[in-house]
């Protein structure tokens, strides 16, 4: 199992490891993620399937940037958890994993989480100047627009409302 | 990096900047790319997506599991009955419940409609934009066969949200079985028809064949999956690799490319079509009588006569629309082979009615970060090509 | 031709009558096709369906080329400049369909990122609801704006379409003042028009 060569090469490195409904997880610091890639990718978790992230805001370490990895081998899927706190920024897999790229600019874009060494890091689902980070839990769903939530239609007759 | 205002400005001298989208004649959704040229040669494409982002991730949090489902009918609009059944089955892993041996066969048979019904689309539209007309005319018809039987088992045409978590949301009526019957018969003469119009067209030859290759390694690293992925030569498909829904039970081929060029795209995704109607026959073949939802009433809503004159029904009945499922913390992920490639669903609850966090993993995110290696240094039209055979569902792009 | 005065009121229903009669027989669709409705657009366009019955055959993807404007799908808040942009390129006369709920209302995404309802930026003659229209519906929503433009007089020009190009220009002289992109210009005109109660900005 990937999670034991892991543990014999790069110990120390995974701080947490569950695993659910058949599904593996293990939590790592984001000083030892490059490390940890690598030795994931030579033993045949080739295809980096997905990067999210996900908001936990009572946390301390309030994002999770989670990795998922498909071993095309022996289908064995791997998830990978590497906490950040708000204003920390993660090392980038762009460069030796090219779908990368996209997955960690919707993460910025929606989160606001930094990825060092980035080749291109700009929004990709919001427009430039959009203001705040969409899919944090304190922004709000209609983005402050009063309008959106309120049940009333536009009309003709001047825009005025009747 | 430049940005994309540079749109508006002429490069030194002979190079040339082309905007092509947000709205453009190629149907594939909004997307925009900026193409630099230098006469036809392509030198630079940005492409820019998010011009159908309309916050359905975030959405999710402020609705119940099974109010997400008409969300999911949205993502890839083409295949809307696949995009139910992953994220029904996500729900169910989650859950850890197994649902009746009808309603997985049933699963199994509108998917297959929903990947031919895609597929139309993808080859039709490519087609098109190449300028081969006719074949999305004569594919059309099918695909209106397809939605006539959509709108026989789930009332709609397009958007069925056909699947419930644990189940379906009814059984199919009477004459969908003959009316199956007799789209297999139609629907093969008509991939036949397809397949004498362009696969050994010399046009279509000289338009797509050696556009847009890549190599198995390159594909693997771009994070690709589906038909493209199998295009270069990767024989990844999750119904063989792993399965669900039953598809071990089935006897099926994957079709496997060699050079990921728009033409072995093309061929795939036909052969792949001709695999799924075999599919189909299999499961008429096999389908039993039997309910078509689980019988858990901390899950399924339970029958409206039920309802109406036993208490506990009825007190079930309310605590299911009210407070809703009662699930477990914890978090899944869970993967069904879609049309495009692996769709994906992260779902974590943390016990409440609605998710925590939904995360749809789109199948073309991927392969349509990788435009600008694929069309570098060909000429403009072959950027065409290239977009079509991607098969970019803005729906599921941008979510 | 718009501005002629003709002073004798049978000769200019006559002309009103014919020009409108011409019209409303050949309306050529724009498709504005950004998500599912598009599909369904697709479906009435082909053999089953069939748009060209009522003279809509020809469909051009350019705005310049084109009478009548088919909004079929979402509209985001990021996409909302550039409906603006195409609308402001198609020449006059021309009406607008918006189909489908999202279009019409936002539909069932009240988000942050979708703009809800697509009469808050352009104006709209015809709105056809479902999710999405059966083709059916599109065919009879073509059908009403026909009935629409029967009874339109050639003469004037219409107030709305003259208050969205003065609200263009009002979103260009924004945006060269603030220094904004123009998605985010037309969101802050967007959420000012919320507060003070109105719903467009135009």
């Amino acid at each position: 199992m990937v999670i034991e060569h892991i543990d014999a090469q790069i110990p120390g490195a995974i701080l947490d490891r569950h695993a659910f409904r058949g599904d593996q997880t293990i939590v790592v610091a984001k000083e030892n993620l490059l490390s940890v890639v690598d030795l994931l990718h030579r033993e045949g978790f080739q295809l980096l399937v997905d990067i999210t992230a996900v908001d936990w805001p009572e946390r301390e370490q309030r994002f999770d940037v989670v990795y998922h990895w498909l071993n095309l081998a022996s289908q064995e899927r791997l998830r990978l958890k590497v906490p950040v706190a708000d204003g920390e920024s993660v090392p980038t897999l762009a460069l030796q994993f090219k779908t990368a790229n996209w997955f960690e600019r919707e993460v910025f874009d929606l989160f606001g989480i930094r990825f060092e060494g980035h080749p291109d890091l700009r929004r990709l689902l919001t427009w430039e100047d959009f203001p705040g980070h969409a899919l944090r839990k304190d922004f709000p769903l209609d983005g402050g627009d009063v309008f959106c939530m309120e049940a009333c239609t536009a009309p003709y007759n001047n825009g005025e409302r009747n | 990096m430049e940005s994309i205002a540079m749109t508006r400005q002429m490069l030194d001298g002979d190079k040339m900047i082309v905007n092509m989208g947000p709205s453009h004649p190629t149907t594939h959704g909004t997307l925009r790319i900026v193409l630099e040229l230098q006469g036809e040669t392509i030198t630079k494409a940005t492409p820019e997506m998010g011009y159908l982002h309309r916050g359905v991730e975030k959405l999710a949090e402020s609705l119940s599991y099974q109010q997400f489902i008409p969300l999911t009918d949205r993502l890839n609009y083409c295949s809307a009955i696949m995009n139910n059944v992953g994220y029904s089955t996500a729900v169910e892993k989650l859950l850890d419940i197994q649902i009746p041996k009808r309603a997985e066969q049933i699963r199994v048979l509108v998917s297959e409609l929903s990947r031919i019904a895609d597929h139309i689309v993808c080859v039709g539209v490519n087609a098109v934009d190449i300028g081969a007309f006719t074949a999305f005319l004569y594919l059309f018809k099918q695909r209106e066969t397809v939605y006539d039987l959509f709108e026989m088992a789930a009332g709609q045409r397009l958007h069925t949200s056909f699947t419930r978590i644990g189940g379906l949301f009814r059984d199919i009526p009477e004459g969908f079985v003959p009316a199956t019957e007799r789209f297999l018969v139609e629907c093969s003469a008509a991939i036949d028809e397809l397949e004498r119009l362009l696969t050994h067209n010399p046009i279509w030859h000289d338009r797509t064949k050696g556009i847009g290759a890549i190599s198995a390694e390159d594909a693997v690293n771009w994070g690709y999956t589906g038909p493209c992925l199998r295009a270069a030569g990767v024989p990844q498909d999750l119904r063989k690799a792993q399965p669900y829904l039953g598809y071990e039970t089935y006897d099926f081929d994957i079709p496997i490319g060699t050079t990921g060029d728009v033409f072995d795209r093309y061929l795939v995704r036909v052969e792949e079509m001709r695999q799924s109607l075999r599919i189909i026959r299999q499961v008429l073949d096999r389908l039993e009588p039997g309910p078509v939802m689980v019988d858990d009433p901390k899950v399924a809503l339970p029958p409206k006569e039920k309802v109406y004159t036993r208490m506990e029904s009825l007190i079930h009945h309310f605590k299911l629309i009210m407070h809703g499922m009662e699930m477990p913390v914890g978090e899944v992920y869970s993967a069904t082979e879609a049309a495009n490639g692996e769709l994906g669903f992260y779902i974590i609850s943390d016990g409440g009615k609605n998710p925590y966090r939904i995360r749809v993993r789109p199948p073309c995110l991927p392969i349509f970060s990788s435009f600008e290696d694929q069309v570098k240094g060909g000429l403009i039209a072959d950027a065409v090509s290239v977009l079509g055979a991607m098969n970019i569902i803005a729906g599921e792009l941008d979510r | 031709m718009a501005e002629m005065n003709i002073n004798d009121a049978v000769m200019t229903t006559r002309l009103d009558a014919v020009v409108n009669w011409g019209r409303k027989n050949s309306l050529w669709p724009m498709p504005f096709g950004v998500a599912c409705c598009a599909i369904e657009f697709m479906s009435m366009m082909s053999s089953k369906y069939d748009l060209s019955r009522f003279g809509a055959e020809a469909m051009r993807f350019s705005p310049r080329q084109s009478d009548m404007m088919l909004i079929l799908g979402t509209i985001t808040n990021k996409m909302a400049p550039v409906l603006r942009t195409i609308y402001a390129q198609m020449a006059e006369p021309k009406w607008v369909i918006s189909v489908g709920v999202c279009a019409s209302s936002g539909g069932m995404y009240r988000t942050y990122a979708t703009l809800q309802g697509v009469d808050r930026v352009i104006p709209v003659d015809v709105y056809v609801p479902g999710c999405p229209p059966r083709p059916e519906s599109m065919i009879y929503g073509v059908m009403k704006l026909q009935e629409k433009i029967e009874k339109e007089s050639m003469s004037m020009r219409k107030d709305h379409i003259q208050r969205f190009y003065d609200s263009l220009a009002r979103q260009e002289s924004i945006q060269a003042e603030k220094g904004l992109t123009s998605q985010q210009t037309i969101r802050e005109m967007l959420m000012d028009a919320g507060e003070r109660g109105v719903g467009t900005i135009f």
